[in-house]
């Protein structure tokens, strides 16, 4: 009797489209509301999703209501203890309930608040970043093969052959060769048919009729109706399919004058670093380099959690991963970023050496270097060795952080999309 | 008889089984009138995504139902909301959500509450049966989409957005009240638009005629009033009228008007509908029980479920929240049927004509021919607003203090059960704005007319953002006056329309 239905099959993000349109239309607010919410905020949090709160008077949707004042009578239940021409001064905050909702779209100071998917807060918390330097298209990592079509061939396989073409192509040359149809023979045959039935003399008819008929057969055996030559096959070329990849070089300064908080900083750093070439990249290995006298490559765990004390030797981590890269990451294969953060504390001859190591041979193998100072002190020796290297190259970028609420907005100003100056 | 089912998880074929027995007790033994009934078995996703498009399983797309969609989905997710049992929407066949996460008893209760309950008042009472075409209504909101997002496409999501926003603050002004609309039709609809959206292009200059009316017995510039009565459907006038709005942009206009119209019985009967659902689900769960198709487990489920729909939290309590449709119209169905089978003394003198009657005989005349507010002045009984400890609060801004102007006591049921009957008036819990004149000669500017109603005021700030609205719409300049009931003006708004105000957003 009555349809009983299964929906539940049924696309269940119906209301995408809307939830689309809410956030495009309140972009402003939302980006406002992001950045807000990433200060301070632990950065691996942000790969989940966000918690988003806007301005209610931002999102509503007015309509015409009553406002206070006149005569407003209510009938409300749960009377206890009055009787009729009782008075009472008015309860704070607005007199009764009544009139339905009236008042929800009008005052209200309340925020707005939602939850982004992680999808959209990346694309928010990303948006007008690019990746500066991504000219080596040409040189992406070359891993997989496809096949594509790529028109035909003369030989082949026979699974391959591509029956209209062949036939086309035997047609052409048929057509070519002028050879006779057999609807043509069949005519006249049909012809001489006629003509023998017919009493009459045709004998000079029938004689031409009969030479006709012998002619068009001697030429319909001697030109083929298909041909080895007809023959075309599918064509399918492997195309080599680019697959981008990148690496990654963390370097981090673990002596004894980096702190738990420092760290923690520079951590920060590195993961907004690593989500931001995750959307840029397929492929993205990541090496971690710590170092303080002597530098090593360590897993992950090890790079943020372990401690060291001793003094600095940047240049140390410099070399190591030089060697690295020439050892594992050919440059014209590979997509290189290093981001490297110190706190400026560095053995004060070893710094011109840092500087020279980076401008000659570390600096044209990579993408983009970034450095990231973190200290509240006055900058040390190392920042300005590094500033020269500034002037001369434009894919070395470095600033000062204070404060973990810094981050962000420095990670914004060293990846903040640049006017296409470069080709 | 043995129970349909013991366990509390459902199946199809349970779903079918107790289907059918709510029918036999709906339909055959209490004889109620319903359109086939389809039932449609969703998930929580697709629960809220039925929310956030007002219910309807087709909608055109606005940011505002993202909006409702993205709070929705937040109250969900952190547990402060269950999600509504159900949704039926009006239409033939009527159809029913079930969400999948309920229980078998939910369900049963969800089939007979919405499938038998709601869908007999859609197809019985006497707003739905003029106002709304149940076997319309779908087709209507496909054509209203696939035309929208026509227009989205050719001239812009901002465009059509605007226009939206526009529209949707006048929503509430988009009805008629009075007048009888048309049958919708997809057919119909997609066959006239065009014909209608070049007519009413040529229409629009209505306005502005250049040939002179032959000139009335006093021959003089008498101002010719336009409208020549005020209007009441502020959408429909400014889809007739607006001078400057494009084709495409009436046929929204007329869209959402038509959208409005369809939900307007709903809001007239929010008592009625509710209380009669649960009525009828509380009345076919106790007969399915009584004859032995339910389990105890079950009835316990059910009551439990029932009492939490029905609770009347009194004023004193913090969550108070007015008045709740559920109770109030649950309670006044039972009621009458009691007044029906058991009268007492009190009753006999206040309702003679239905004491001892048919009782569903008379649950049925009441269905058909109420809405909210008259149904409340007909049938509230003294019994109620004693077991509800009615009493009515006076809020007057020119005194100091709140009076207490009546209580369930003889003096004061009669003017109880008036204020009750009066708070569900749409007509005067919304203000009444009416469209009053256009300058014809002049600026062309719009002159809407809010009549006060017990010296209330309109609130400034949204009334200030409607007009806005209006002004975008209307293409020229607006005035909103408020007139006190001595007819003097007593506030006015103004808007002046730049040609260039793209955004309406205040930041």
């Amino acid at each position: 009797m009555a349809h009983i239905i299964d929906r539940r099959l049924n696309g269940k993000n119906k209301s995408a489209v809307n939830r689309e349109r809410f956030l495009r239309r309140f972009k402003a607010q939302i980006k406002e509301a992001v950045s807000k919410a990433i200060k301070g905020r632990s950065i691996t949090d942000i790969d989940s999703g966000e918690k988003v709160s806007i301005p209610v008077k931002d999102v509503s949707e007015p309509v015409f209501h009553h406002g206070k004042g006149g005569v407003t009578e209510n009938v409300h239940p749960g009377n206890e203890e009055f009787i009729k021409g009782d008075r009472f001064n008015r309860p704070q905050g607005g007199a009764g309930g009544g009139g339905g909702k009236a008042s929800q779209d009008g005052e209200g100071e309340d925020d707005f608040a939602f939850e982004l998917s992680r999808e959209e807060f990346m694309n928010v918390f990303f948006e007008d970043l690019a990746l500066p330097n991504l000219v080596k298209t040409q040189l992406m990592g070359i891993e997989e093969m496809k096949s594509v079509r790529a028109g035909y061939t003369s030989d082949g396989t026979p699974t391959n052959i591509s029956i209209v073409r062949s036939l086309r192509g035997a047609l052409a040359r048929r057509v070519a060769l002028s050879a006779p149809t057999l609807s043509e023979l069949n005519e006249v045959e049909e012809d001489l048919d006629t003509l023998l039935e017919s009493d009459d003399e045709h004998d000079i008819e029938v004689r031409e009729k009969r030479k006709r008929i012998h002619m068009l057969r001697e030429r319909l055996a001697s030109i083929p109706f298909i041909d080895p030559f007809d023959l075309r096959y599918n064509n399918r070329v492997r195309q080599p399919k680019p697959t981008s990849q990148a690496v990654m070089f963390c370097i981090m300064d673990v002596s004894g004058s980096m702190d738990e908080a420092k760290k923690d900083m520079a951590k920060r750093f590195f993961i907004l670093l690593y989500l931001f070439l995750q959307r840029n990249y397929e492929k993205i290995e990541v090496v971690f380099i710590r170092h303080h006298t002597s530098a090593v490559e360590v897993n992950e765990h090890d790079f943020f959690h372990s401690r060291e004390s001793g003094g600095t030797v940047v240049s140390s981590a410099l070399h190591l991963m030089k060697e690295i890269v020439y050892k594992r990451y050919n440059s014209s294969e590979w997509n290189i970023y290093v981001a490297q953060a110190s706190d400026g504390d560095n053995w004060d001859s070893d710094s011109a050496n840092c500087a020279q190591i980076l401008s000659e041979s570390l600096l044209p193998l990579c993408q983009y270097y970034a450095y990231v100072e973190i200290t509240e002190s006055e900058p040390q020796n190392l920042w300005y060795e590094y500033l020269k290297v500034k002037e001369r190259c434009k894919h070395f970028a470095m600033q000062r952080i204070h404060s973990t609420a810094d981050i962000y907005p420095v990670f914004r100003e060293i990846f903040k999309r640049q006017p296409a100056t470069r080709a | 008889m043995t129970p349909i089912s013991t366990g509390s998880e459902w199946t199809f074929d349970l779903l079918d089984e107790y289907e059918r027995a709510i029918r036999e007790i709906a339909v055959k033994e209490y004889g109620l009138d319903v359109y086939p009934v389809q039932l449609e078995v969703i998930s929580a996703e697709q629960m809220m995504d039925a929310y956030s498009s007002v219910g309807m399983p087709v909608n055109y797309h606005h940011w505002s139902f993202g909006k409702h969609f993205v709070s929705t989905e937040k109250s969900y997710k952190r547990g402060h909301m269950g999600l509504a049992y159900e949704i039926v929407i009006n239409s033939n066949p009527c159809i029913a959500y079930l969400m999948e996460e309920n229980s078998m008893t939910m369900q049963a209760l969800v089939i007979a509450h919405a499938a038998f309950g709601h869908n007999s008042f859609f197809k019985g009472n006497y707003l739905f049966r003029t106002w709304t075409d149940a076997s319309a209504i779908i087709d209507y909101l496909v054509f209203a989409k696939s035309y929208i997002a026509r227009c989205e496409e050719r001239y812009g999501i901002d465009a059509v957005e605007e226009l939206l926003d526009s529209c949707h603050a006048l929503m509430n002004y988009g009805v008629d009240r009075y007048k009888r609309p048309q049958k919708l039709s997809l057919a119909k609809e997609q066959a006239r638009q065009e014909e209608r959206e070049q007519y009413l292009q040529m229409q629009v200059n209505d306005l502005w005629r250049t040939i002179p009316r032959p000139a009335k017995s006093g021959g003089e510039h008498e101002p010719v009033r336009f409208p020549s009565e005020p209007q009441e459907n502020l959408l429909y006038f400014i889809e007739k009228s607006a001078p400057l709005l494009e084709p495409w942009q009436r046929e929204i206009v007329r869209i959402v008007r038509k959208v409005a119209q369809y939900f307007y019985p709903q809001r007239q009967t929010q008592v009625m509908n509710e209380g009669w659902a649960t009525f009828w689900h509380y009345t076919i769960m106790n007969r399915l029980f009584a004859k032995g198709l339910v389990t105890d487990g079950a009835m316990m489920e059910f009551l439990q479920s029932h009492t939490n729909v029905v609770y009347q939290p009194p004023v004193t309590a913090r969550w108070y929240n007015g008045i709740n449709p559920y109770a109030l119209g649950f309670a006044m169905y039972q009621d009458i049927k009691r007044i029906c089978e058991e009268p007492t003394e009190e009753d006999r003198l206040w309702f003679p004509d239905i004491a001892g009657s048919n009782w569903q005989q008379t649950l049925d005349f009441a269905m058909k021919n109420f809405k909210d507010e008259s149904f409340v002045s007909q049938y509230l009984s003294p019994k109620l607003i004693r077991d509800f400890r009615f009493f009515s609060i006076r809020d007057d801004d020119r005194d100091s203090t709140l009076l207490v102007s009546a209580i369930h006591d003889d003096e004061g049921y009669r003017d109880v059960r008036q204020k009750l009957s009066e708070q569900y008036n749409l007509g005067s819990r919304e203000p009444n704005i009416q469209v009053w004149s256009v300058n014809v000669r002049g600026d062309r500017g719009l002159t809407l007319r809010h009549t006060m109603h017990r010296r209330r005021p309109l609130e400034a700030g949204s009334a200030h953002e409607v007009l806005k609205h209006v002004a975008r719409l209307w293409g020229f300049d607006v005035r909103l006056e408020s007139v006190n009931e001595a007819g003097e003006v007593e506030q006015t708004f103004e808007v002046k329309h730049l040609p260039e105000q793209l955004s309406l957003q205040s930041a």
